[in-house]
């Protein structure tokens, strides 16, 4: 998968014997720690060679890469990054969770049972380690001597080995049971998406068996992975390359300007953003159907703005009728209604809308060119959800460069887009002494309408009491 | 084979418009039929880097300017206002309700929760019979959410006022897949639902009926996501697949109308820009890409030598500014559409951010993760 090379390649160069991480072996006090390097030389690997701004971001990735065990720290089963000198070790490509590992329990328990035959202080089992094999002793309480057995045989082999390999081996062996049976309450990072674990199972590549193989299959040293080879591109694609050569003129047709005000990420809103303030004002105007000036400004964006907006609707509604124009409009919203309704009730509605609109001396009759009309006499006969739809897209068309634009110069519209700003009213009808007790008890800085900066993270409850009264709503 | 390069260069050049190219004057060359394939191909070689060249300079040229006309953003600010606790396992999917506060969320441990995430109360509560929950969604009216998964099905649930009815007695069984349900939206009615899935189709159901009002094949692998037009008229939609595919669908005939293959992997998420004139896609080969659908081609790609994990859920703010990623990584990346940086990185989540919406009115957006909990921030 895509996702794994990328972070192979990563360690890959991590592991460059010439651009990588300075590897050494450190003497410490009477015995030596082979092949290390510190968590800060990490980071600053990071920083350098994938250009990261922020030490905050390398340090994340490289937990990441600790957690998923490419590389670990050397004296903690927490698979963590710190920036600083504590050791790392990378982990044996064999190792590497790419190689789809799925451990079986038998595996962990032979793993922990040898774990308890080596006298050495830092094997010493850990109490999470020795709670789990304690279970798994129960589990496989039948099985047990076999499970022995193999934990004695690999512990004989392990003997004979050099005393420097044996401590760079039985750190990556912890390293990869960490990453399989994490220390309890750190993040599994095997779990899979389960929509692509179905396809990532390839019975061939999923490792289920540590110790079913051969011991001697796991190399010393970290190897260099080849970098998957860089397909050639194509003449073809060459040319499709150049051609995909931007249009960014729908970026620049100010779509993202106009609407920047409206935009509670770059402008704030009026009063104030409800989850910022706890103050649901701002959400009571736009439902109100009084609509705020900056409402109405919005309806002479495009016309979609003024059909989205009940009020928007009401008021273009009214200026048809005062041009003896709003069967349009009448008869695009029943279209749009006929489309949400239960397909059940399409037909008879067809019929109804086809009666009131279209047909031979319809009350509402509409104007629609002869094209369309004759397709929906046609679409009508055998009735479904778009049986309206040419129709529509005439009228539609019409509204939007006929009706619309004088509706936004009509005296109506403009009334109500110079009208005095609602909110600024609605605030004043607020006593002093209700905005004073307000902003006391909820710890609001009143200038900016701004929490003070205490807690940020509510769990379950409301972490303060207000005492407010329900805003009043506007007439 | 030589045939073959020069036809694919000449139709170059004949899209090259106005560019002043000088490989014209090469292509334009007769090739005798005694050339050696050795010769033609170190001429292709020459070519190939010759239009690199050239590309590379068009690109920054084009990119240069739209991103000078253009303000800079200022700083972000942007907090946990809101943590909401409850699922017990990881939660996969979230939609917003259209009152801008209420929140729907699935996880894998079959629960579907409804939230005030204003006031972080729990409102409903539903078991479904399968685990992972993978998608779920708000009826425009506010009073259902439908939901579905592994049981390979979308159930539509109405929500009840009274809090002790059981929700899970008036389930009603909407679409039916032969595999996993990965997304599903209702359109701008409580009466249809469109779903994708990992049987690789997408599907519109008329919810009172269960009826299959139009099926759309065409991808070639699970289907992952799907996201419908803003338009008020619209009748198009947008899925990704696990064929590396972003295709875009006409509602009424089933019909592929365009199709995007820029990605190197899976797409995990599709979402319309606001005008919905193009729409931004997020996925396993850790980047983010812009479509323009008039131009009919990906105009942006948002990336970070230092992003090397899936986007696996992206949504616009309200103007179309700024883009939102969820990635596999714990982390929100926000990237300025416009100019192709990236302004802020957002920590917090102890695992894989799943899931990740803007409120209908942009004045927050809420990130679900596997680490059980969803945030809301702004």
């Amino acid at each position: 998968m895509r996702k794994q090379r990328q972070e192979r390649d990563l360690i890959a160069r991590m592991q460059d014997e010439k651009t990588g991480i300075p590897i050494r072996t450190v003497k410490s006090f009477l015995s030596k720690i082979p092949s290390v390097f510190s968590g800060s030389d990490i980071v600053q690997w990071l920083v350098k060679n994938l250009t990261i701004e922020d030490q905050v971001e390398a340090l994340h990735l490289g937990t990441l890469m600790a957690a998923h065990g490419y590389f670990f720290p050397i004296s903690d089963h927490v698979l963590t990054l710190k920036d600083d000198g504590t050791f790392y070790r990378f982990q044996t490509p064999y190792f590497w969770p790419s190689n789809c590992w799925e451990p079986e329990n038998t595996d962990y328990a032979v793993y922990l049972c040898k774990r308890t035959m080596q006298n050495k202080a830092r094997l010493e089992l850990a109490d999470y380690e020795a709670e789990s094999l304690a279970r798994l002793q129960r589990a496989f309480a039948r099985k047990w001597e076999f499970i022995f057995m193999q934990a004695e045989a690999q512990a004989k082999v392990d003997k004979k080995r050099d005393k420097i390999e044996r401590k760079i081996l039985d750190s990556q062996e912890r390293a990869f049971w960490d990453v399989h049976r994490p220390v309890p309450g750190c993040v599994n990072t095997t779990e899979v998406d389960i929509k692509k674990s179905s396809r990532m199972k390839n019975p061939h590549k999923t490792r289920k068996s540590v110790y079913g193989l051969q011991n001697d299959i796991r190399s010393h040293s970290p190897t260099h992975t080849p970098a998957p080879e860089a397909k050639q591109p194509t003449v073809e694609e060459l040319q499709e390359q150049v051609q995909s050569v931007c249009s960014y003129q729908f970026l620049t047709d100010g779509y993202t300007e106009q609407y920047a005000d409206y935009d509670p990420f770059l402008s704030t809103p009026d009063p104030s953003n409800p989850w910022i303030s706890d103050d649901t004002t701002f959400w009571e105007l736009e439902a109100s159907k009084e609509p705020t000036q900056s409402r109405v400004k919005r309806w002479g964006f495009r016309m979609d703005e003024v059909l989205k907006d009940p009020a928007g609707r009401e008021q273009f509604l009214k200026f048809l009728e005062s041009e003896f124009s709003s069967e349009n409009l009448r008869f695009w919203l029943a279209v749009q209604e006929l489309k949400r309704r239960p397909i059940r009730e399409v037909p008879s509605r067809v019929q109804e809308i086809w009666q009131e609109f279209l047909a031979p001396g319809a009350p509402s009759a509409i104007n629609v060119d002869s094209k369309s009309y004759d397709k929906t006499t046609q679409n009508v006969k055998d009735p479904g959800r778009y049986a309206f739809e040419d129709a529509q897209e005439h009228i539609y068309m019409l509204m939007k460069s006929d009706s619309y634009s004088r509706f936004i110069r009509s005296s109506a519209y403009q009334e109500l887009l110079q009208a005095k700003k609602k909110s600024g009213s609605f605030q004043d009808r607020r006593t002093s002494f209700e905005k004073f007790t307000r902003n006391v008890v909820s710890g609001r800085d009143p200038p900016s309408g701004r929490l003070l900066d205490q807690s940020e993270v509510r769990s379950g409850q409301m972490t303060r009491v207000l005492v407010l009264e329900p805003a009043p709503k506007p007439l | 084979n030589f045939c073959v390069i020069f036809i694919t260069f000449e139709g170059f050049l004949s899209r090259a418009g106005e560019a002043n190219f000088p490989l014209a004057k090469m292509a334009a060359q007769e090739v005798q039929p005694s050339e050696t394939i050795a010769k033609l191909k170190s001429e292709s070689e020459a070519l190939k880097t010759k239009l690199e060249e050239e590309r590379a300079k068009l690109h920054d040229v084009e990119l240069h300017q739209v991103a000078e006309k253009v303000d800079p953003l200022g700083q972000f600010v942007m907090k946990t206002r809101r943590t909401l606790k409850g699922h017990g396992n990881k939660v996969l999917c979230m939609d917003w309700c259209k009152d801008k506060r209420r929140i729907v969320s699935s996880s894998q441990d079959g629960k579907v929760i409804v939230w005030d995430a204003f006031t972080t109360n729990k409102e409903h509560a539903v078991t479904m019979p399968c685990t992972w929950v993978m998608a779920c969604a708000y009826a425009p009216s506010g009073c259902a959410v439908a939901c579905g998964g592994l049981d390979n099905k979308c159930s539509v649930y109405p929500l009840s006022l009274d809090k002790n009815e059981n929700l899970a007695a008036k389930k009603k069984s909407v679409a039916m897949h032969t595999n996993y349900l990965s997304a599903c939206s209702f359109t701008n009615s409580d009466m249809q639902i469109l779903t994708s899935s990992g049987d690789g189709t997408c599907a519109l159901w008329d919810v009172e009926s269960g009826q299959l009002l139009q099926s759309f094949h065409g991808h070639a692998a699970d289907v992952l996501c799907l996201d419908l037009a803003p338009s008020e008229t619209g009748n198009t939609f947008v899925s990704g697949g696990c064929d590396k595919k972003a295709n875009v669908w006409d509602m009424r005939s089933g019909q592929c109308i365009q199709s995007f293959e820029t990605h190197e992997s899976d797409i995990n998420s599709v979402r319309y820009y606001p005008s919905g004139d193009a729409f931004a896609s997020g996925s396993d080969d850790a980047t983010c890409r812009l479509y323009d659908l008039r131009a009919d081609r990906e105009v942006a790609i948002y990336s970070k030598e230092s992003i090397i994990f899936g986007a696996s859920s992206v949504d616009f703010s309200l103007s179309g500014r700024l883009l939102f990623g969820g990635y596999n990584d714990y982390t929100i990346n926000v990237w300025d559409v416009l100019k192709g940086t990236r302004v802020s990185i957002l920590f917090g989540h102890e695992n894989r951010v799943s899931t990740l919406r803007v409120s209908p009115d942009g004045t927050a957006f809420c990130s679900g993760s596997w680490d059980h909990t969803l945030r809301v921030r702004e």
